[in-house]
């Protein structure tokens, strides 16, 4: 909250809930324009949740969300329209719709929001998969990809429209050691390029570690530390060094509850 | 007993909760039926998947059932002496009841289930999430051409299935039992009337807005099912798809007979 | 072998069906309906129950024409019929129109029975008619007469 001028995204005392189950409590976050925030966190921790939120996918139970100072649960559907296209997001499998090739799928957003002719579609289209290193890929199908490819089509989708904000949901996970560097390193080469403000969500270590500029770490759908990399590194929560060094979760066992698990419907 | 009320007060409330959610879908797909840029292509595309390609079973369900029909009649119609009512007999089963009905059957198993699946696979892979990050209405992009297509091709395949149908009754009655050609035409012409005909296009219109929006509705709010997801959510929603779109369909079928009859 | 594109097999799908539509309406139309060749004659029953629109009308069992409307003529109570003739056929003015039935649960047809008359022409009247014959009445005026 410190340079309120530069605060891109704010989310301000967030509850979200699915049915009775409160998934997040109480979330305040700042995005400031032009750094990568990266939220990490365990899985059930919140984060995908938290980032549906912010999509104005879902509707916060309570509190809000602004971006650009406007209120993407309450401003009308046109400013919100015009709002998410200069949005990108790349959803964890890259949700290319399977009905087209991957080149149509890059063309989509284009085709429809612009009065570009096809030639230039075309272009734009292939220099943003020269920059995710899909060139020549552009007429198979998103079944014919693999999950690595999947994931650099739909940034590519994501940023085709040059977008001021870019959120990456799971950028590294379920892909090997060397592809998830390389998608790290396109992540830090596209804020150079075009100046964009990313939020990643991760459960990945490293690739926060080397990506990030600020990092929001959450548990149990609450923020327990927001700051740089040093400051998650030194931090003396916890929660948050067993989630650095990796150690599980230690769980208190009460015995009686625990026998009482066990012996669950036996006679 | 307190476990039964318990039961059907709390799927009635589901009911009820899923027939707002599946209203309001019907809503926007025909509100979004009118909102720019229109999908010609898709549309092609769609009538292609629903329509062109659902032709040959028409035909074949067709043929066999109008020779069913001249069948069944046939033994009938000759101990009453009336073999000459054939032609209107087998025309007016087919233009009135079963052709609507038969071709819808067919088309339900065919594009219902297969149209819910596909949807509710897009809706596991956050494909309708990712539309609609893109400021792309989903309603617009992926439910407008299939309703179309659906509302189009069905009266014309259910057209297709009657034509076909008074021909296999011809076959059979004709050169099978021996009939006069001319005769069994004759009284079709005779006793088939504009009535009639207005029925079938309008049970068939009805029939293909049910099952569209029954199944894609089902597909897309396939993260709604309680307990299941993924690989078997899907599985469970296209079954429950096509047998509520075919009842429904047999429903309003009733419906319709007793308001127009 | 070129490969056949998606316009049109979604052509010939829509020819397809619509051919299908508009030959059910040729069918519905009937044939000998195109073109209104023919002319109009009426004829009151005192009873046309069972017979229908559309239904045959036949001179010693050849069809000449049909019912065009069935309506009730509120001066003498009478059921009033009106028939297309086919053109070319004759009737004269001293013919009589029966309803009568084909088979036991056929359908209701007029059996036109002709005369030695002058021809009647668009908008006549066929004077002398007997009406649908019931079994019900049939058996009651026996069982009176006797």
């Amino acid at each position: 909250m410190s340079s309120l001028d530069s605060a891109l995204i704010e989310v301000n005392q967030l509850d979200a809930s699915y049915g009775d189950r409160q998934v997040l409590k109480d979330i305040n976050l700042t995005v400031n324009k032009g750094e990568i925030l990266v939220i990490m966190g365990g899985s059930g921790s919140g984060k995908s949740t938290l980032l549906k939120n912010m999509l104005g996918l879902m509707k916060p139970a309570a509190g809000e969300i602004l971006i650009n100072s406007m209120d993407i649960n309450s401003v009308n559907k046109s400013e919100l329209l015009k709002l998410r296209r200069t949005m990108g997001v790349a959803f964890q499998g890259g949700a290319l719709l399977s009905s087209m090739s991957v080149g149509d799928n890059i063309k989509l957003p284009l085709r429809q929001h612009t009065d570009l002719d096809e030639n230039t579609i075309s272009i734009m289209t292939r220099l943003k998969l020269e920059l995710m290193n899909l060139a020549g890929f552009e007429d198979l199908m998103p079944s014919e990809l693999s999950g690595g490819m999947l994931k650099r089509a739909g940034l590519a989708r994501a940023v085709i429209m040059d977008p001021k904000i870019l959120f990456f949901d799971e950028p590294s996970a379920g892909l090997d050691p060397v592809t998830s560097v390389e998608l790290d390193q396109l992540i830090l080469e596209l804020r150079k390029a075009m100046n964009m403000t990313i939020i990643v969500v991760t459960h990945e270590l490293e690739s926060a570690f080397t990506i990030a500029d600020r990092i929001a770490v959450l548990f149990d759908g609450e923020v327990v530390i927001t700051g740089t990399v040093d400051e998650i590194k030194n931090c003396t929560d916890e929660r948050v060094i067993n989630l650095i060094n990796r150690s599980p979760r230690k769980v208190q066992i009460d015995g009686e509850k625990y026998l009482s698990r066990l012996t669950k419907g036996a006679k | 007993m307190f476990r039964l009320i318990k039961l059907i007060g709390s799927s009635t409330i589901l009911f009820v909760e899923e027939l707002g959610r599946f209203t309001d879908f019907l809503y926007q797909v025909i509100k979004s039926i009118f909102s720019r840029p229109f999908g010609g292509r898709d549309l092609i595309k769609q009538l292609e998947f629903i329509g062109a390609r659902s032709m040959s079973i028409i035909i074949l369900s067709g043929l066999f059932t109008g020779m069913v029909l001249a069948l069944l009649f046939y033994s009938v119609l000759t101990r009453l002496g009336s073999v000459d009512l054939m032609g209107s007999a087998v025309g007016l089963s087919l233009i009135q009841e079963l052709g609507p009905v038969m071709a819808a059957i067919m088309v339900i198993a065919r594009v219902g289930s297969s149209t819910c699946a596909e949807i509710a696979i897009m809706r596991n892979e956050q494909q309708f999430d990712a539309l609609t990050c893109m400021a792309v209405n989903p309603y617009r992009f992926v439910m407008v051409p299939r309703f179309l297509a659906a509302i189009i091709s069905v009266p014309l395949l259910t057209a297709i299935f009657n034509v076909v149908g008074i021909f296999g009754g011809y076959i059979v009655g004709v050169y099978l039992k021996g009939l006069s050609g001319t005769l069994y035409l004759q009284n079709l012409i005779d006793k088939i009337g504009w009535e009639e005909l207005r029925m079938s296009v309008i049970k068939s219109f009805v029939f293909a807005v049910i099952f569209i929006w029954i199944s894609m509705a089902k597909g897309f709010f396939v993260h709604f099912e309680k307990g299941v997801s993924g690989a078997e959510a899907v599985s469970l929603v296209t079954t429950k798809a096509v047998v509520a779109s075919a009842i429904a369909m047999l429903f309003a079928d009733y419906i319709s007979n007793s308001f127009l009859i | 072998m070129k490969k056949v594109s998606l316009e049109f097999v979604v052509g010939l799908f829509l020819i397809v069906g619509l051919s299908a539509i508009v030959y059910l309406s040729v069918v519905v139309s009937g044939i000998s309906g195109f073109g209104s060749d023919g002319y109009q004659l009426s004829a009151k029953f005192e009873n046309s129950s069972g017979l229908k629109r559309g239904a045959v009308i036949e001179i010693a069992g050849v069809k000449i024409g049909q019912v065009e409307s069935i309506e009730l003529d509120s001066e003498t109570q009478e059921s009033m019929v009106w028939m297309s003739i086919d053109s070319g056929v004759e009737i004269q003015d001293d013919a009589v129109a029966s309803i009568r039935t084909a088979g036991i649960i056929g359908d209701k047809f007029i059996k036109v029975s002709t005369g030695g008359g002058d021809p009647l022409v668009d908008g006549d009247e066929i004077i002398e008619t007997e009406p649908s014959i019931s079994i019900e009445e049939l058996v009651s005026k026996y069982m009176f007469d006797t």
